[in-house]
């Protein structure tokens, strides 16, 4: 572990912070980084009370699709779904990093969108809508990014069929 | 700007006297046709719109997502003009094969006159589902895969994912290791940056600059391909330690890579730094605030240029950088000038680093001796039947990593280049993410560009030093 330089850090102050949120349901201080799994009616909530609290950036957001490996350790309270967003926060202040996870389930596959409060999830959240297809509520432009604006299906879900598309054709322009 | 452009011909109502007479009889048939093949090469919502198709409210809307800043933060509404004709502005398409987008990086720019209004970077050309196969390749052979991504940093690109691989193994690396890392990682970086000054010297028309920022990065490579036996794409950086030891003799050619090295970046200065038409096209061209780089969630050199001392490997250090003493180079303005000091001053600091690990050098081994994660001698295969059923198990199947989720980050020539990995217990990641520091600073574009000049925008889009391979991945 000593070698994961991003790992490292202490702990208290974000501890003291997610204090603020005592109902949020957490793993255990896991090599310190804090983790935190708020429900995803409560997760801008929970962003911006970070974003309130120090953490000026958002370091990264992409989504897992866990079809194949459902059973993976989640706190007492915690619904394991089929998809998770996870948000990484830097505080530059406190030099803290801490990690957000958001369980999305398959059937309504939404989330808020982060872009109102750290405007560079911008193009992380049209990655992960293009690559998994979480649906993220009121990002401004969620359209694919990486993928042809034609293309069906979302290829890192664990179920989408690797070289069932042979060839690609481009037609009429998508809907806006 | 590609000249014979579908979209700029279906867009462009710029009343044009001479064509005038040949155009009004095949208008029809004209417009028609443009229209075709306007929607047989759109790639249709990812493109900017043109603002007779969008609203007012639409327009604030895409103003304030193609800039990627909340309105009321950092845009002010007042400032969007919407009520300028269609006529008055023009879409043109820049790129992907636009030589000087560093790769397939397509550009929608609206130009009124020379000014840029609104920019909306459009990517994917290089898109290889990178993440994905690395779903489908061991631990083991994971290396090979992310080192394609930042092609001109390879060897950041390995680090990371071992890095974050033995975060999930706990395994303690030796000193070694450790420090051969550290020494490929910098010089690594005064490659890269090498490679960026002599793109961005040939972006403003210095030529010169060109051929000696490629005469110098080649002493890096050749270095390179002596110690992991290629130029680029290493596979060097394993989970587990490196793949061989340095060859002998490597303090000298590093001791002559950063004479050579420091010598040469006072003469880059002769040629650049005090030319005044260099600075003429780079100082307060493309400026950025440190609020506004913090929200678009910029990191590295850019970050760095607006004022912002943060650097992981001084802020959250990782390896042995702690051990090290070196500077963190800031910039004042953030305009291109500042992010074209930081980076030469950055080859500066990176030598200072060569030499004190070339110094420091411990002794020891070079990989974990835990026969589960790195395999044996090849002279023990012949000999030991354990080292052999080793070798064909780490070959064949590869070693499982314990379940759980880890983000490494580390700071790479371009800005924290980042690794959430998960594993599920088997020796496959799960999944495994990149955070591409190119791909998140490409956000900055259309800030840099607002209101700018066309003709500085070559000169932005290079000090934004995107690798389209990390981008798209």
């Amino acid at each position: 572990m000593s070698n994961a330089g991003s790992e490292t850090g202490a702990g208290a102050q974000a501890g003291a912070l997610l204090a603020v949120l005592p109902e949020v349901p957490r793993l255990p201080d896991r090599s310190v980084v804090q983790l935190a799994f708020p429900h995803r009616e409560r997760y801008a909530e929970m962003v911006q009370a970070f974003r309130d609290a120090g953490f000026e950036t958002c370091a990264d957001l992409c989504a897992v699709d866990y079809l194949t490996h459902p059973g993976r350790s989640l706190p007492d309270g915690v619904k394991a779904e089929r998809f998770e967003v996870v948000v990484n926060l830097l505080s530059l202040s406190m030099r803290q990093r801490v990690r957000i996870r958001v369980q999305v389930p398959e059937g309504d596959p939404v989330v808020s969108s982060l872009v109102d409060i750290y405007s560079g999830t911008e193009a992380m959240e049209r990655e992960a809508f293009d690559m998994m297809g979480i649906i993220f509520e009121g990002h401004p432009d969620l359209t694919r990014i990486l993928m042809p604006e034609d293309w069906e299906g979302h290829p890192l879900r664990k179920d989408y069929g690797v070289g069932r598309v042979p060839v690609q054709f481009k037609e009429a322009p998508g809907p806006r | 700007m590609s000249e014979h452009d579908e979209d700029t011909e279906a867009t462009d109502t710029e009343p044009d006297t001479e064509a005038e007479g040949a155009r009004t009889v095949g208008t029809s048939r004209h417009l028609a046709e443009a229209a075709a093949l306007n929607a047989e090469t759109s790639e249709g919502a990812q493109e900017l719109m043109d603002r007779s198709s969008t609203g007012a409210g639409e327009l604030r809307r895409e103003v304030g997502a193609v800039l990627r800043l909340p309105e009321g933060n950092f845009v002010n509404p007042d400032d969007i003009d919407i009520e300028r004709r269609d006529d008055d502005t023009m879409i043109i398409n820049m790129g992907p094969q636009h030589p000087s987008t560093h790769g397939v990086l397509r550009l929608m720019l609206e130009l009124d006159g020379e000014t840029v209004l609104r920019t909306k970077p459009i990517i994917g050309y290089l898109h290889t589902g990178m993440e994905k196969t690395g779903e489908e390749l061991t631990y083991v052979q994971g290396a090979t895969n992310v080192t394609r991504m930042d092609y001109l940093s390879p060897l950041t690109n390995e680090l990371v994912f071992s890095l974050a691989t033995e975060a999930l193994l706990g395994v303690e690396l030796p000193p070694r290791a450790v420090w051969i890392r550290m020494l490929m990682a910098e010089l690594q970086r005064v490659s890269s940056h090498l490679m960026w000054m002599a793109t961005n010297g040939m972006d403003l028309g210095s030529t010169s600059m060109m051929i000696y920022g490629f005469r110098e990065r080649e002493m890096v490579l050749a270095f390179f391909e002596k110690t992991t036996g290629l130029r680029m794409n290493h596979n060097y950086i394993r989970p587990g330690g490196v793949a061989a030891d340095l060859p002998d003799g490597w303090q000298d050619d590093v001791d002559v890579i950063c004479d050579t090295v420091m010598a040469r970046t006072f003469e880059y200065d002769e040629l650049l730094t005090g030319q005044p038409i260099f600075r003429e096209r780079t100082e307060a061209v493309g400026n950025l605030t440190a609020e506004e780089a913090l929200a678009l969630s910029v990191t590295g050199p850019i970050l760095r240029s607006t004022g912002v001392p943060w650097d992981l490997r001084r802020t959250m250090p990782y390896l042995d950088y702690d051990k090290l003493d070196f500077d963190v180079i800031v910039g004042t303005y953030g305009d291109n000038f500042d992010r074209y000091s930081i980076r030469l001053n950055e080859i500066r600091e990176s030598i200072k680093m060569i030499r004190q690990i070339a110094d420091r050098m411990p002794v020891g081994d070079y990989r974990v001796q835990d026969r589960k994660v790195t395999p044996p001698p090849r002279a023990r295969i012949d000999e030991s039947m354990e080292a052999l059923i080793h070798h064909f198990k780490i070959f064949t199947e590869g070693f499982r990593v314990p379940e759980g989720e880890v983000y490494v980050a580390i700071e790479s020539p371009r800005g924290e280049l980042g690794c959430y990995m998960v594993s599920d217990g088997t020796s496959k990641p799960y999944r495994m993410h990149i955070r591409g520091p190119s791909f998140v600073n490409l956000q900055a574009l259309p800030v840099l560009l607002r209101g700018g000049l066309m003709a500085d925008a070559v000169a932005i889009i290079s000090s934004v030093d995107p690798v389209m391979g990390e981008v798209d991945r």
